[in-house]
């Protein structure tokens, strides 16, 4: 709104998204510019991991399309789209075996050579990713030695090495303490104005997101919405999210109340 | 940086040392001093000492390296695809597929009446049994792993075809003459010794092929340290790169087996030992260190073998597990942490 100039990193145009034989949802319709913030919320099975997949292109659209910088993302290779999305995920089976500096200079892969040796220009790059997430301290420390949250953030250090306009994370605030939840949000929203990245993120954290994110993309039966939280909120979106037997959403405290 | 050049040098001057002190020992004592003149093509005072070292030591240490550093390669591009720690040179069952061909060869020929009985007993004869067997298997797994997007089922599937084959074979050994089966005993033994030195170049060629192969793996096995999703999200080709690691070890593997036997333990402790000494996971220092640490633990296994000052040779396939076993579990209990 206030920003109507800013560069657009990813859209999708009458996108359908699911499985060959069953579909997830129609008609997507997204819009996310530089520098913005965006939560995906949505119940467990709504098919957020499926609108994430086929951004990232692991899944092929039913029908539609989704452009990554106005290119449709049918057109750029898999070693494109490495400089354009770098993920980071809930699961931590990589090799604990790492060095947090090892770690995230592998986000740099895509620029260096066919031996992967890094040039100077990378391990600068390295070097204010580590800056940046304030990590570097950690750097000489093997992966295994660190706790959840601090692989975590190097995990987010790795993937802005990697130096990309879009960021996707995975329910990043998962087995995280509401302290951590929160410091994660923070720094996400710090990240997505000091870097002009546009950071997408799945979570189920809606009270949070709320209170932080710039949009929002809703997930419920079918449907794919992106709106502001305002608008989320007063358009009432929020109130038929959960069957509602047990919690219900209560506009003014933007939060969800358990019925007594 | 520097201090890795340094771990370089110390390898290269170990692995001379190794080399040296495995073809100074065996059945005959010969002074060092005469060793090394005989190398050197210099006047030896025996002419049958230079021809031992010349035809029967030298080609052994040089299979002896060959043999090491490949399985262990092998070993270390194993356990990085399928990320797992106790992955190996023959989790595909390459060695399996091996050692069904060597027992078609020699124990199904007195099963199935003597074609050509007296073949049978030639070398080469098990080298290409050998050969062919790991080489059905490679093709099955090839096949298999442009099929399965999964690549924990491919090692399960390694797995399978290792207990479907050496069911096979303990049929056929049921059924077999003990004189039969006791050739095949010593085969399953391992052997680095009985190698001419135009066998150890074929053996060379193999061994160059896949090295060569695994260096232009080392960028995409690095980001596969991240796991397959990440991996693919730097833009590495997951299925290429599958196929070119499991040709690499194929290559490896399966020539070292056919002109060797199976050889085990080298290949899944040498990475480890490895890991404990380098302090990095980047391939591009792992793979020079792991063939070098293959070559020397290889060496020394050998040179063990011997049993130096008596004529008794040991069987190798045994002494790499007394040797190697106890190391890893030392480490083990120290470091309690076997990571990939």
């Amino acid at each position: 709104m206030k920003n109507k100039e800013a560069k657009t990193i990813l859209s999708t145009q009458h996108l359908s998204i699911g499985y060959e034989d069953k579909v997830v949802a129609q008609n997507i319709e997204l819009n996310i510019k530089k520098g913005e913030l965006v939560a995906v919320i949505g119940v467990n099975g709504s098919g957020k991991s499926t609108l994430l997949k086929t951004i990232i292109k692991e899944l092929t659209p039913i029908a539609g399309n989704v452009f990554l910088e106005e290119v449709a993302i049918e057109n750029i290779s898999a070693k494109e789209i490495s400089e354009k999305i770098s993920i980071v995920l809930t699961e931590t089976h990589f090799s604990k075996n790492l060095s947090v500096k090892e770690l995230v200079s592998l986000g740099r892969q895509p620029y260096s050579n066919w031996l992967g040796i890094l040039t100077s220009k990378d391990k600068v790059a390295v070097q204010n990713a580590l800056n940046l997430i304030a990590v570097q301290d950690l750097a000489h420390k093997k992966c295994s030695d660190l706790s959840d949250g601090q692989l975590q953030k190097v995990m987010l250090a790795r993937a802005l090495a990697q130096n990309t306009p879009l960021i996707m994370l995975d329910e990043p605030t998962t087995h995280l303490d509401l302290y951590h939840k929160a410091f994660v949000f923070k720094m996400l929203k710090k990240l997505s104005k000091t870097t002009q990245k546009a950071i997408v993120f799945a979570t189920h954290e809606i009270d949070l997101a709320l209170q932080l994110c710039d949009q929002i993309i809703l997930v419920n039966n079918g449907k794919v919405i992106q709106q502001t939280p305002e608008n989320l909120i007063k358009e009432k979106h929020l109130e038929h999210l959960f069957p509602s037997d047990l919690i219900q959403f209560d506009s003014i405290s933007k939060s969800f109340k358990i019925k007594s | 940086m520097k201090n890795l050049t340094t771990y370089l040098w110390l390898g290269i001057f170990i692995l001379i040392l190794a080399t040296l002190l495995n073809i100074s020992l065996g059945s005959v004592s010969i002074p060092l001093d005469e060793i090394v003149k005989s190398i050197f093509h210099l006047e030896v005072s025996k002419e049958s000492w230079q021809y031992i070292i010349l035809e029967y030591r030298l080609p052994k240490a040089f299979t002896a390296i060959l043999v090491g550093s490949g399985l262990a390669l092998s070993g270390l591009l194993m356990q990085t695809l399928f990320r797992n720690p106790l992955a190996g040179p023959y989790v595909l069952g390459l060695s399996s597929g091996a050692s069904l061909g060597v027992a078609l060869v020699i124990m199904g020929s007195s099963l199935f009446g003597g074609i050509a009985a007296g073949l049978f007993l030639s070398k080469w004869t098990l080298v290409i049994a050998s050969s062919i067997g790991s080489f059905l298997v490679l093709l099955a797994i090839l096949g298999a792993s442009f099929k399965i997007k999964d690549t924990m089922a491919l090692l399960i599937i390694g797995l399978m075809f290792a207990s479907l084959t050496s069911a096979v074979v303990s049929v056929l050994s049921y059924f077999s003459p003990s004189q039969q089966l006791q050739q095949y005993i010593f085969w399953s033994f391992g052997s680095l010794g009985n190698l001419s030195w135009a066998e150890v170049g074929i053996l060379f060629l193999f061994w160059l092929s896949g090295i060569i192969l695994s260096i232009f793996c080392i960028k995409n096995l690095n980001s596969l340290l991240l796991g397959e999703q990440y991996a693919k999200s730097l833009g590495t080709n997951l299925k290429q790169n599958r196929f070119l690691v499991i040709f690499a070890t194929s290559l490896l593997a399966g020539s070292i087996t056919a002109f060797a036997g199976p050889i085990a333990f080298i290949g899944l402790a040498v990475p480890h030992l490895v890991r404990q000494i380098i302090p990095s996971s980047n391939h591009l220092v792992l793979v020079p260190a792991v063939i070098l640490g293959g070559a020397i633990l290889m060496l020394i296994c050998d040179s063990i073998a011997q049993i130096p000052g008596s004529e008794l040779t040991l069987p190798i396939n045994a002494i790499t597990s007394i040797i190697g076993a106890p190391v890893v579990i030392w480490l083990l209990v120290r470091k309690k942490k076997l990571m990939f």
